[in-house]
């Protein structure tokens, strides 16, 4: 039923994007430009504008921009650079070549401005189009999809209906062998005892309630949790509330495993990503919004991601798709648009386990090809930020 | 003995001091508590939480079974219970100043 784009190191992609890449902000009109060329083409691949805005070298970007790039769903890649940024250009481009990807670099400074950028990427995309468009998919195992999941938005309703109903279909995917990653370590906090229970290892267990304890030293630092206004007009009082609603999209398997952005996990299973950065608090707040995790679970080779909402987001993503899952069953009224699923039919009387199974069902669709609301209506939101990461500890992944 | 409790409002956990509020109440409504009648104070949107009991200042707010806060002053059973009368045990929680109740 499912099925994917086999790519050279084993995994399947579920689309088949070229990601236009600036490596600098200063570079970010051309790559858009470049791919808004393409905006008004009826199916086909799509074009997705990636990139990192900063111009002094960071080696949390340096990865996840190499993991981005090399993502599953990932076809083709084209590099645009000013020119005097320090983002290592050459590493990325020669990283993406050996996974056989086709893969340029486009240089302004070099091509000779804006104009000319944007007639050699687009000439670039137009040279791959057809190679990616006739590549055949072949079929999927559930055992090879990786699912992350973000909450956003949330409300006092996110964690009666949204979250609980995407926890059911992380269950059912999880006893298929896919892997489901949940994250946000900021909105965990109050939970990592009972998250704690449920490691694979008591050392595990360990790692998780220290990852919980950091990113509250975290927040504490900066002086907020991570709670949005809007978290607050929709009934949500504390960041513990807020995390017991969060949590609870985690469902209830075993926790296989702790991992940090950029991270593969290594077999199925159930994994939490730790989105706070190590060491000194600097660089701002860990997650400046929620594309920002959402890109990190791209970066741990997320095929797509769901995303609950109670206030209504209406956020996607470049690259990998997002299945929008409304919390809310008023917001629903308001923005059916632009929800795949409508959750909050839960207050009203339907059962956890009905939405659960329709929360499956359209992730195995899907990842077959079908494409979700926020893919249809074109968003592509991405942003990445400067962090810092230490790798992580051998207790981390400790079951084979 | 089951105690009666107003199907708009949903209790998450046995242990919980507060009731989540499974519809708008757009105008100012009687809800039954323990097969108390309680008018409430104040329209509410749904999702946002009312005291199942009183409840003292200083007292853990207890929702889904576990504690997500404390009560900043006493709150009388049916009243909305939010950032106005408790806080956080960890940080705190951002509201902006004209913010809808």
């Amino acid at each position: 039923m499912i099925s994917g784009y086999p790519r050279s190191d084993g995994r399947k992609g579920i689309r088949n994007v070229v990601a236009v890449a600036y490596l600098v902000e200063c570079a970010h009109h051309v790559a858009r430009e470049i791919a808004l060329g393409f905006r008004a083409r009826e199916g086909g691949s799509d074009i997705h504008v990636i990139g990192f805005p900063g111009c002094y070298p960071n080696d949390y970007a340096q990865r996840m921009m190499e993991a981005l790039c090399t993502h599953p769903n990932v076809g083709a890649v084209l590099l645009v650079s000013l020119g005097c940024e320090s983002f290592d250009r050459h590493r990325l481009a020669q990283t993406v070549a050996a996974t056989g990807r086709p893969v340029e670099t486009v240089v302004i400074q070099g091509a000779g401005g804006t104009r000319k950028t944007i007639g050699a990427g687009q000439e670039f995309i137009r040279q791959v189009l057809p190679t990616l468009e006739s590549a055949g998919r072949v079929p999927m195992r559930i055992d090879e999809l990786v699912i992350g999941t973000v909450c956003g938005g949330s409300d006092g309703t996110s964690g009666i209906t949204g979250n609980p109903a995407a926890g059911l279909a992380f269950d059912r995917l999880v006893a298929g062998g896919a892997t489901c990653i949940f994250e946000e370590t900021g909105e965990l906090i109050g939970c990592e005892h009972i998250m704690a229970s449920r490691a694979a290892t008591p050392e595990l267990g360990a790692e998780l309630i220290g990852a919980v304890e950091k990113a509250a030293r975290y927040y504490a630092t900066m002086g907020y949790g991570s709670f949005a206004a809007g978290n607050a007009e929709g009934g949500l009082s504390t960041i513990e509330e807020k995390s017991l609603g969060a949590y609870a999209k985690s469902g209830a398997s075993a926790i296989s495993g702790l991992l940090k952005p950029g991270d593969r996990p290594p077999h199925g299973g159930l994994y939490l990503l730790d989105v706070v950065p190590d060491g000194e608090v600097r660089f701002g707040f860990p997650n400046i919004n929620d594309n920002a995790e959402i890109a990190e679970l791209m970066a741990c080779g997320a095929h797509m991601t769901y995303f609950v909402t109670g206030r209504g987001s209406v956020v996607g993503s470049a690259i990998a798709p997002v299945i929008k899952i409304c919390a809310n069953p008023e917001t629903y009224a308001r923005m059916a648009d632009d929800m795949d699923v409508n959750a909050g039919r839960i207050l009203g009387g339907a059962p956890l386990a009905e939405v659960g199974d329709e929360i499956y069902d359209l992730t195995l669709a899907t990842a077959a090809g079908q494409r979700t609301k926020s893919e249809e209506l074109g968003h592509q939101e991405f942003i990445l930020t400067y962090k810092t990461f230490e790798p992580i500890g051998p207790a981390c992944l400790a079951v084979g | 003995m089951e105690r009666e409790t107003d199907p708009r409002l949903i209790r998450l956990g046995p242990e919980d001091n507060v009731l989540v509020l499974a519809t708008s109440l757009s105008a100012v409504e009687t809800v039954r508590l323990d097969g108390e009648e309680v008018r409430l104070t104040q329209p509410l949107t749904l999702g946002h939480k009312i005291a199942a009991c009183g409840i003292a200042e200083g007292e853990t707010i207890v929702k889904y079974g576990a504690p997500i806060g404390v009560a900043t002053q006493a709150i009388g059973p049916g009243e909305h219970v939010h950032v106005q009368n408790m806080r956080s045990n960890y940080t705190p929680s951002y509201v902006l100043p004209e913010a809808d109740p």
